[in-house]
Parts: C-alpha cells; sequence; structure tokens
C-alpha cells in the first residue's frame, strides 16, 4: 500500500492543488458576497431598499387637492372628476414640495386636449372624440371648454 | 390679548406635532426620497388590473412611466399597442405602437375591430425571468413585485431572452437589465404607479390582491378576465378585461 | 423605433426591435463545441483503443484547451458589467441554466481537460524540467508540482487514473455541450430555441465541428511542417467525421419536419423567416454548403476508391466546409431566434457592428485568438512523438 502510494505521490500532490483552490474559493465568497443576500431569497436584500428610495415625480392628486380645493369643486361636478390632476399638469412633485419656487406645467390646449380626445377608430364608441380641424371649424378647445369642467359652459 | 403658559405649551406643541405630521405627509407625497417604515411587505400582494375597454391611446401612462422613473428614449417600461382586425383572422391582427405610444397614436379612421391595449410587465407569480437569472440580480419580492438589483446585475441578457411579453430592456448606460418596478418606489409609501396616476380614464388600476377592500376582488369575480399568453404558465398579475383573442 | 423604421417589419414588441445577444453570442457555442467534438474524438483512442486516431491524440487535447481558454472571452466581452461575472460562481442561481454551466465548465476545464493533459504530458515535462534551460525551466518545474517520479510502476498509475479521467470526461464533454444546448432549448419564451432537442443537436452539430476542426488542424499542421499526415488517421477520422454527421443532419431533420407537420402557431412566422432574412446562412450556407456537400464529399470517398491525394484533398475542403457549416448553424439559432417577434407579427434587422466591443472585427480576433495559443502549447507540449523520424 505504502508503495503504491509513494508512486503515486504526484497524485497527492495534486489533490492538494485541488483542495488549496477549493479553500481558497470560499474564503473569497465569505468575503465578497455582499451583505443581506439571501436574507428573502436568492437576491441582495438591500435591493428592496434601494428601488423603494428612489426619487418620485408625480405626487399624486390627494396631494394636490390639499391646496387646490376650488379646483376640487370644480372638477367633481363634471365629466373630468376622474382625470387626475398631473393626467394633464404632468409631474408635480417638485411643485407639491415648495409651491413658490416651482410652478406647475400649464399644460397648452392645442396640444394637450387632442391626445385624448381626437378621434379614432379604435378608440372606445362611448368616448368623446371629435375631428378637431372640423371641430367648430377647428377652433381651439379652450375656447369653449373649461378644461376642469369640460362640460359646463 | 394675554396667552397664559398652558395655552402658550399646547400652542407650541399642537404647532410642532401639525408641522411635523405636515412634513411626514409632504414627504410621502412630494420629492423627498426615503423608505416609509411602516409598510409591511408581508402584508401587500401586488398586480395591476387594465379594463382595455376604456383605454383611450392617450400615451399619458407611457409619458408618465419615462418621467417618473426616468425611463431612456426608444426603451420601454410601458407602451400601449393598437389592434386592427379585419374580418375573422384573429390569428394575423396588424398591430402598431408607434414609439411604444408615448406621443398617442396618429389618428386613423377604418373599419373591423379596432382598439387598444396597454402591456408592461406582469409581474408574474412563476417569472421566467426570474428563473434564468443566473447571479440572483432579478427577483421576486416577498410582495409580489419582479424586480431588477442594478448593483448586482450582470448584463448578460438571458432574462430579457426568457420573458414571454418582451417587456425587458438592457438599460443603455448602466448597461443592466430594466424593466416596469410597479413603482414599487411609491407603493410602498401608499401612492399608487405614475402610469395609473396619469392614466385619464381609469383603465389601468393598481391591484393589491391581499388587501380585502381592494376592488381587484369585485373586478376578478365580476368580468371577463384574461392574463397575457396564459399557455406559457407565468401566473401573471396584470388581469385585462374584455382582452380580445387578437392579442398577442 | 416601430414599424415605421425600415429594419422592421410588420410588429415587433418596442424592447425588441434591437438584438440582444450578438454575434459574440454566436462564437461561443461554437467554441465550446470544437471543443466537446475535439474532445471525444481524443477519447475514441483512448477508450475505444482505436489505434489508427492515435497519432492526433495529444493534439486533439491540445486543440480542445486552447478553445476552451478562449471559450469565456466572448461572454466577457458581451456581459454588461464582465466585473461583476464572478458572481455567478459566488451566488449561482440554481434554477438557471446559466449559472449551472459555469460550473460545467469550471469541472470540464480542470477536473477533465487539465489532469488529462497533465497526466498525459508529466514524463515530458518532468524531462524538460530537468533538461531544459532559461525561463522556460520554470514553468515546467511548476507543473510538476515538485514530483519528479517518473517510474514505470507511476506511470501505469498515470495511465490508470488518466483512462478513468477520460471515461469521466466522455459524458462531461456531453455535458459541456449539450448544456449550453439547454441554455437555448429551455427559453420556453422562443418557440425557435425551445425544443427538446436542442442540447442533443448541439450535441452532434459539436461533435461534427470538433472532429472536423481536428482534422483540418492536424492536415495543416503536417503540411506546415513539411510531414505526410498518417493516411489511416486521417480516413478513420474522416468516416467517423461522416458517421456524426449524418446523425446530426438526421436530427436537425427531425426538428424541421416535425415543426413543418404540427405548424403551431409559430410555424408560419418562423418559416417566412427562413425563406427570408435567414435564406442566405441557413439554405445556403449551413444546408447546402455546410452540410450536404461535405457529406456528399466524404461519403465519396467511402463508395469509391480514390487515391491518397485526392481523399486527403476531399478531407481538406469537407473539413473546412464543415466549420463553416457549424458556425452558420450556430448563427442561425442565436440570430435568428432574435429575428422575429415573440407577437408572431413581425421580423427585425441584426446590425452586425464592426469595431465596438461586440461586433465584427473582435469576434473575428476571437476566432483567430486560439491558434496563436495552440502554438504556444504546441511548442511547450509537442504532441509529435510518432513523426520524429518522418
Amino acid at each position: 500500500m505504502k508503495r503504491i502510494l509513494g508512486e503515486a505521490e504526484h497524485l497527492v500532490r495534486l489533490a492538494l492543488v485541488a483542495a488549496v483552490l477549493v479553500v481558497i474559493f470560499f474564503a473569497i465568497r465569505r468575503a465578497v458576497v455582499p451583505v443581506g443576500f439571501g436574507k428573502y431569497g436568492h437576491y441582495r436584500a438591500p435591493s428592496l431598499d434601494d428601488i423603494r428610495a428612489r426619487p418620485i415625480s408625480f405626487a399624486g392628486h390627494e396631494a394636490c387637492e390639499a391646496c387646490h380645493d376650488e379646483v376640487v369643486k370644480t372638477k367633481v361636478a363634471g365629466k373630468h372628476a376622474h382625470v387626475n390632476c398631473e393626467a394633464c399638469h404632468g409631474p408635480a412633485a417638485k411643485h407639491a414640495d415648495d409651491p413658490f419656487n416651482n410652478q406647475a406645467v400649464k399644460p397648452d390646449p392645442a396640444t394637450l386636449c387632442v391626445r385624448c380626445h381626437e378621434a379614432d377608430a379604435a378608440k372606445p364608441k362611448s368616448f368623446p372624440q371629435v375631428v378637431s380641424r372640423e371641430h367648430y371649424g377647428g377652433s381651439g378647445c379652450g375656447d369653449c371648454h373649461n378644461p376642469h369642467h369640460p362640460n359646463g359652459v | 390679548m394675554e396667552l397664559n403658559r398652558r395655552e402658550l405649551l399646547s400652542g407650541v406643541g399642537k404647532f410642532i406635532i401639525l408641522s411635523g405630521a405636515a412634513r411626514a405627509a409632504l414627504e410621502n407625497a412630494s420629492g423627498a426620497p426615503g423608505v416609509d417604515s411602516q409598510y409591511r411587505m408581508a402584508e401587500h400582494w401586488w398586480g395591476m388590473t387594465i379594463d382595455v375597454g376604456k383605454c383611450i391611446g392617450c400615451g399619458n401612462c407611457v409619458r408618465a412611466c419615462a418621467a417618473e422613473n426616468g425611463v431612456p428614449k426608444g426603451y420601454f417600461r410601458t407602451w400601449v399597442e393598437r389592434y386592427h382586425v379585419s374580418g375573422a383572422d384573429l390569428e394575423h391582427p396588424q398591430v402598431d405602437s408607434p414609439d411604444g405610444g408615448f406621443n398617442g397614436f396618429p389618428p386613423r379612421q377604418v373599419g373591423g375591430k379596432n382598439f387598444f391595449v396597454p402591456k408592461l410587465c406582469n409581474h408574474c407569480v412563476d417569472s421566467p425571468c426570474v428563473q434564468s437569472c443566473p447571479v440572483g440580480a432579478t427577483y421576486d419580492s416577498p410582495d409580489g413585485v419582479v424586480l431588477v438589483d442594478e448593483k448586482y446585475c450582470v448584463g448578460c441578457r438571458y432574462c430579457i431572452q426568457a420573458c414571454p411579453y418582451g417587456c425587458r430592456y438592457l438599460h443603455p448606460t448602466k448597461h443592466t437589465a430594466d424593466k416596469c418596478t410597479l413603482c414599487y418606489h411609491r407603493i410602498t409609501k401608499g401612492l399608487t404607479t405614475a402610469c395609473c396616476e396619469a392614466c385619464p380614464t381609469g383603465a389601468r388600476q393598481l391591484a393589491d390582491l391581499k388587501n380585502p377592500n381592494d376592488p381587484v376582488h369585485e373586478f376578478l369575480r365580476s368580468n371577463n378576465v384574461q392574463i397575457l399568453k396564459p399557455y406559457m404558465a407565468t401566473r401573471a398579475k396584470v388581469y385585462y378585461k374584455d382582452l380580445d383573442g387578437a392579442v398577442r | 423605433m416601430m414599424a415605421i423604421t425600415p429594419d422592421v417589419q410588420g410588429f415587433m414588441y418596442p424592447n425588441e426591435v434591437e438584438l440582444q445577444w450578438s454575434v459574440l453570442i454566436v462564437l461561443y457555442p461554437y467554441i465550446t463545441g470544437l471543443v466537446a467534438g475535439a474532445f471525444i474524438l481524443a477519447s475514441l483512442s483512448r477508450i475505444f483503443n482505436i489505434a489508427a486516431v492515435k497519432p492526433i491524440y495529444r493534439l486533439s487535447l491540445l486543440t480542445a484547451l486552447a478553445f476552451l481558454l478562449v471559450a469565456p472571452l466572448p461572454l466577457q466581452l458581451h456581459l454588461g458589467h464582465p466585473e461583476r461575472s464572478f458572481e455567478m460562481y459566488l451566488t449561482p442561481h440554481k434554477t438557471s441554466a446559466m449559472a449551472m454551466f459555469g460550473f460545467v465548465y469550471l469541472w470540464y476545464l480542470l477536473a477533465v481537460l487539465l489532469v488529462e493533459i497533465w497526466l498525459d504530458y508529466r514524463k515530458d515535462i518532468v524531462e524538460s524540467a530537468q533538461s531544459r534551460r532559461g525561463p522556460l525551466r520554470w514553468i515546467y518545474a511548476a507543473l510538476t508540482l515538485g514530483s519528479y517520479n517518473v517510474s514505470p510502476a507511476s506511470r501505469r498509475i498515470d495511465d490508470r487514473v488518466g483512462w478513468i479521467v477520460t471515461l469521466i470526461g466522455i459524458p462531461s464533454a456531453f455535458l459541456l455541450h449539450g448544456y449550453v444546448g439547454f441554455i437555448f432549448g429551455s427559453v420556453k419564451a422562443n418557440p425557435w430555441w425551445s425544443t427538446p432537442l436542442m442540447p442533443v443537436v448541439f450535441l452532434f452539430s459539436a461533435m461534427v465541428s470538433g472532429i472536423a476542426a481536428v482534422l483540418v488542424i492536424y492536415q495543416a499542421s503536417m503540411r506546415l511542417r513539411g510531414w505526410r499526415a498518417d493516411m489511416a488517421c486521417l480516413d478513420t477520422v474522416a468516416k467517423y467525421l461522416l458517421y456524426v454527421f449524418v446523425i446530426d443532419f438526421s436530427l436537425e431533420m427531425l426538428d424541421l419536419v416535425h415543426r413543418m407537420y404540427e405548424a403551431s402557431e409559430s410555424f408560419r412566422a418562423l418559416d417566412f423567416m427562413v425563406h427570408t432574412r435567414l435564406f442566405t446562412s441557413q439554405i445556403v450556407v449551413q444546408i447546402y454548403l455546410g452540410t450536404l456537400l461535405p457529406i456528399g464529399l466524404l461519403a465519396l470517398t467511402q463508395v469509391w476508391k480514390m487515391r491518397e491525394a485526392a481523399r486527403r484533398a476531399i478531407y481538406a475542403v469537407a473539413g473546412s466546409l464543415t466549420l463553416v457549416g457549424i458556425l452558420a448553424m450556430r448563427w442561425n439559432v442565436v440570430i435568428g431566434g432574435q429575428l422575429f417577434s415573440k407577437s408572431f407579427l413581425g421580423y427585425t434587422t441584426y446590425k452586425m457592428a464592426l469595431t465596438t466591443r461586440e461586433g465584427l472585427l473582435p469576434a473575428i480576433a476571437l476566432m483567430i485568438l486560439p491558434f496563436p495559443i495552440l502554438w504556444v502549447l504546441v511548442k511547450l507540449f509537442p504532441p509529435w512523438e510518432e513523426h520524429r523520424a518522418t
């Protein structure tokens, strides 16, 4: 037996090299795998916090309504009752954060209204839509419609 | 009028509490980043409902998502498709999605059956993209949102190949996989997603399946509901009402 | 970015227009295929004692090693964050075919190929460590691992252990390339890739390409040295190439016939793609020039008694055509799988860059790289024992 091992000494050395490589691998692994990996599943748990901490651009209609209650009163009575403020005014979180230094965007009816209301075959039949250039001689939407209460006069 | 000490203290106290509450409310609503420690992942199971019959193809959702999440131009976390089905050939509709519907659609008057379908990541329960990720950079959060860890992703793009719905892309400057996060940074603070906030007709609604009061339960019970590509067995959590058989 | 752009025909989901996996990902299965094939050829002599192929045993192993060392490079160039690639070893996701493949590769490189080469060459390594002078001596000295025992008894042990390693190596080589097939075949979202036949087709085409590679490299290196390649060896290798090629072609035809017959939803879109955007690479290059022609030429040498010189010429031509054909096959799988929309309503175009990280020039450089590496390996570990006299 010892004689065979003597002849196979190089294989023992090979096995040792392999063992050392394995140990080095696990040592690297211990040092490098990020903290929190595997806490909830096969991923880095702190990633959830990273994503949750991302900045917000849309304030949400409740934030707008906290200050602009006169617009709310006008809106709830009309057809745009369920159209959220930022659907037309765009992201307004900066404005909600610092209202006097950051103005909200006042959209241009010429481009804004047609996006929703330009007639298209794919729009639901019950949805109010017009061919804008034929609608009252192609006049501006704001000439007759109040965007906050479009069906009022 | 003379303030006595008690009134003064009570007034100051109220001021502190109210301003603190106001600040917290503003923080939640506005751009200040932070993590809401009240949020418990185990109490939520997120999805979305889409009423195809209400979508008007305005593209608000696409623009809002891009603004909220800094989506690079030419890539889409959500997009809208316009379908034209003529006759009986359900398998070959004509579909267009100019720039994903970012600027709406050029108006068209045609015959046949036409409708819009918004699409986004379906946050599948048995997500093939999560299955394929070699390192654990894309994962299923405990509250049901499929997310990407951009600090860990190696950019192999296997997940993009594995997604049957085409909702993923490689971020051109970060070189990591990217996709809809269901506005995780918003929904964990009690807000809704940017696309739902911007949708003028309420076609898109965030759904919390663990909340017994969420309208999703009634939605699922009383409507004809489908998920995209059910034969892929992904257990998608975006539920479409009245999804036509022609939708690919 | 939509249907209005000239590169897109019909409708594609907006994020699908740009291809995700480039020519580098075509190279990767090609290179690992060559490795697996070259190794199987080497094992024919070792395990199945086919004496005729003994002359190319060592060359096959070195060829396999040269290509295996280059194999990870196209992947590294492709990754968005190659500096994070080690994560696949640190936190491998057990459900991911790609992650598990990292270990298959590592197993094959370390436990099979390097060990087998070391065991076979140990006597030469020890002799070189003792007789050479200069910096090269240190390389050989390191490789001896400190043991200078090359007695007949120790060599018998080497032979025995090497035999076992080769025996394990055959299924390992199958696993190496079958797994690459599985990486594609398991993607249910892609009907061009998703088939249980994929690992098997990849494996057999790998064997075809590996055998062809050794055939061509053997003839070329003998020509360069001014020696004659052993004819019995060439005849045997060419025969195996023919047999494996016939099996490979049959499997690919089986896949095709099956698809055509079942004609499921994706079929019409895929069929259209093959007849238009993939016509040159699939029908012309892969099938006619790269499969039917070499099979025809090789079959000719089997049914017709030809002079030695004619056979040598045919083997060289058939081998080269085969190499091109299998590269085309990898192209058709990888690129083809991304040219059509998962909506089955449209097609896009692959715009291959020239000089960027994933462009044509780096791809060509990577294909050339194994040859200088092989040259170095051949210099360090000459495989030509038997030919020194001629």
